[in-house]
């Protein structure tokens, strides 16, 4: 494999870890405490609100429902407002968080579900405040889970930004398009989906070994 | 200290409303240690929870400390409640913090400074012998030590009230006795009232001053625990008791039919319960010396001791002349005892044992 080969996966590579590292973050921003709200809003829980508790499900349920390939298209208007052009890594990162936020809304509330809810009850025998249950007990006690989870969205992540490709976003998947397929490079095509194989198991690798060292039940 | 006002708790379900409270008056006086006792679903677990408003009252009003936690707000009960201690039957200790931790939690959440805490922290660590146990989570810890645990969570925020909630039911019965030691120590140590609620009389005698059946959402009886082990008047409370005090007759009268009027060769069957001094007394010597016609067979009898009062139950069979019979069961009714007469039991015929 030649220098400029390598040039050219290593800056792919790159691209692909920019668009997931800061998709991710900003979608773990917003998609926590979408999760929180969507938990602890529910029936019998802290905030009980079903009115509020709905209309956040509907629209969660109504984003996950668009495959992120129309998404990326769908949201163009959106991207250009935000970002100023709909083309570039950058601006495939704008669907890629959009499509993150209400997938990762729906695992944290998963998590957070599992915590019993006689510790809730607990905290709030001793005079604890919603906020305080949710961040020194609802977190805390699903933070394993939470990070498995969020393990799980970033290789998501890691997929639907091969996807970005399509619209000029660069990274990994587009190197593998335009070279690999476009221009018959099997040899690229190869290499692509290996660098990708091994991102994808150090991910959860590392994410299991964090979720473990969490876990003191 | 505690003082429940007609307390009604109704619940919606998709059948229809639950009545699980219908009207409950309870007052607890300060230091004391008070049962509520039930089977499950009688209410006694709303109950506990209506003194802390985990459950608000749909009805009623809840007076803990000359406060009316029913009439005060969000932000107010939250306060109130530091001054009410809860442990419960699984513990509800957090998996992710250390022993430490969990009994600093109620002073973090109260912004209380960190050498405060420990300050805090550790005599309640030696109060409830887990000073070896400070860095561990609670998944290292057996039954015992992690109720041990809740226990000194409790009292990190000094309450005066301190709620049990089933605590010593999901335990063995020697950890459970260590347990009920440990609450009976804090109540004397720390002048803490203590309100226990079980479904197992072993508790309740145990530790407990005062005692109130519930059942289907009322109190059915209550008072002083001497008076309702020695004297229950409901039937769920005698049932409660017959589980611990066992009033069985020896199989030689078991399943014989009891008559009102003496049959011939039958046996005048007596339940004894001596409470206190009379407990010493040798009553049945002195029956037997009067009435030396009388022959006097006794099916069971035990000792107990309840908040250290002496508490015996016997049951007797006498046979004999009629008269004699009967002048004994009068002998028998003068003294400091109180009897029972279950009735006239033939000795089965098949009783070659």
């Amino acid at each position: 494999m030649s220098a400029d080969m390598i040039q050219l996966l290593s800056k792919a590579l790159g691209e692909t870890v920019y668009m997931v590292v800061v998709s991710m973050a900003i979608a773990t921003i917003i998609g926590v405490p979408l999760g929180v709200l969507l938990h602890t809003t529910s029936k019998g829980q802290i905030l009980e609100s079903p009115a509020l508790n709905k209309v956040i499900g509907a629209v969660v349920n109504a984003i996950r429902s668009i495959p992120f390939i129309i998404l990326m298209v769908a949201i163009i208007p959106l991207t250009r407002l935000i970002v100023g052009t709909a083309i570039g890594t950058t601006a495939a990162m704008v669907p890629l968080v959009l499509a993150a936020i209400p997938f990762i809304g729906r695992l944290i509330e998963t998590s957070l579900k599992e915590v019993p809810y006689g510790l809730v009850e607990a905290a709030q025998s001793m005079g604890a405040t919603p906020f305080q249950i949710i961040w020194h007990v609802l977190l805390p006690e699903s933070m394993p889970s939470i990070v498995s989870q969020l393990t799980t969205v970033i290789i998501t992540l890691v997929g639907e930004s091969a996807m970005a490709g399509a619209i000029g976003g660069g990274g990994l998947g587009d190197l593998a398009i335009r070279y690999g397929y476009q221009r018959f490079r099997p040899d690229v095509m190869i290499a692509t989906v290996i660098i990708l194989i091994i991102l994808v198991q150090l991910v959860q690798f590392l994410g299991n070994r964090l979720a473990k060292s969490l876990d003191k039940k | 200290m505690i003082k429940l006002n007609h307390i009604e708790k109704t619940y919606d379900s998709p059948s229809g409303p639950v009545k699980a409270l219908k009207g409950i008056d309870l007052e607890i006086g300060r230091g004391e240690i008070y049962g509520i006792i039930g089977l499950s679903g009688a209410g006694k677990s709303t109950l506990i929870r209506c003194i802390n408003m985990l459950e608000r009252p749909t009805k009623g009003t809840v007076i803990v400390d000359g406060q009316d936690l029913t009439a005060m707000n969000e932000t107010q009960l939250r306060k109130a409640r530091k001054n009410i201690g809860m442990i419960f039957q699984h513990f509800n200790l957090l998996s992710s913090a250390t022993v430490y931790d969990n009994i600093a939690f109620p002073l973090r959440l109260a912004g209380t400074p960190k050498d405060e805490i420990r300050r805090k922290v550790e005599p309640l660590l030696k109060l409830v012998g887990l000073e070896s146990k400070a860095g561990q989570y609670p998944s290292q810890l057996s039954g015992g030590q992690k109720q041990r645990v809740g226990i000194a969570r409790a009292l990190a925020s000094e309450p005066k009230v301190l709620l049990c909630d089933e605590a010593t039911s999901a335990l063995d019965p020697q950890t459970t006795r260590s347990i009920l030691d440990l609450i009976r120590d804090i109540n004397k140590k720390l002048q803490l009232t203590v309100v226990v609620i079980t479904h197992e009389m072993q508790v309740i005698k145990e530790i407990c001053h005062k005692v109130a059946v519930i059942d289907g959402g009322v109190i059915a009886e209550q008072g002083s625990v001497l008076d309702i082990f020695t004297n229950p008047q409901q039937p769920i409370t005698k049932e409660f008791i017959s589980v611990l005090l066992s009033n069985e007759l020896p199989a030689a009268f078991r399943g014989g039919r009891v008559e009102k009027t003496p049959q011939p060769g039958s046996y005048l069957l007596v339940r004894l319960t001596f409470i206190g001094e009379s407990a010493d007394d040798p009553v049945l010597a002195g029956m037997i010396r009067r009435f030396p016609a009388v022959e006097v067979t006794m099916l069971f009898g035990n000792l107990d001791q309840i908040q250290s009062t002496p508490f015996g139950r016997m049951i007797i069979g006498m046979t004999g002349p009629q008269d004699q019979v009967d002048a004994a069961l009068a002998y028998l009714r003068e003294q400091d005892l109180r009897e029972e007469v279950i009735g006239y039991v033939r000795r089965h015929d098949t009783t070659a044992e």
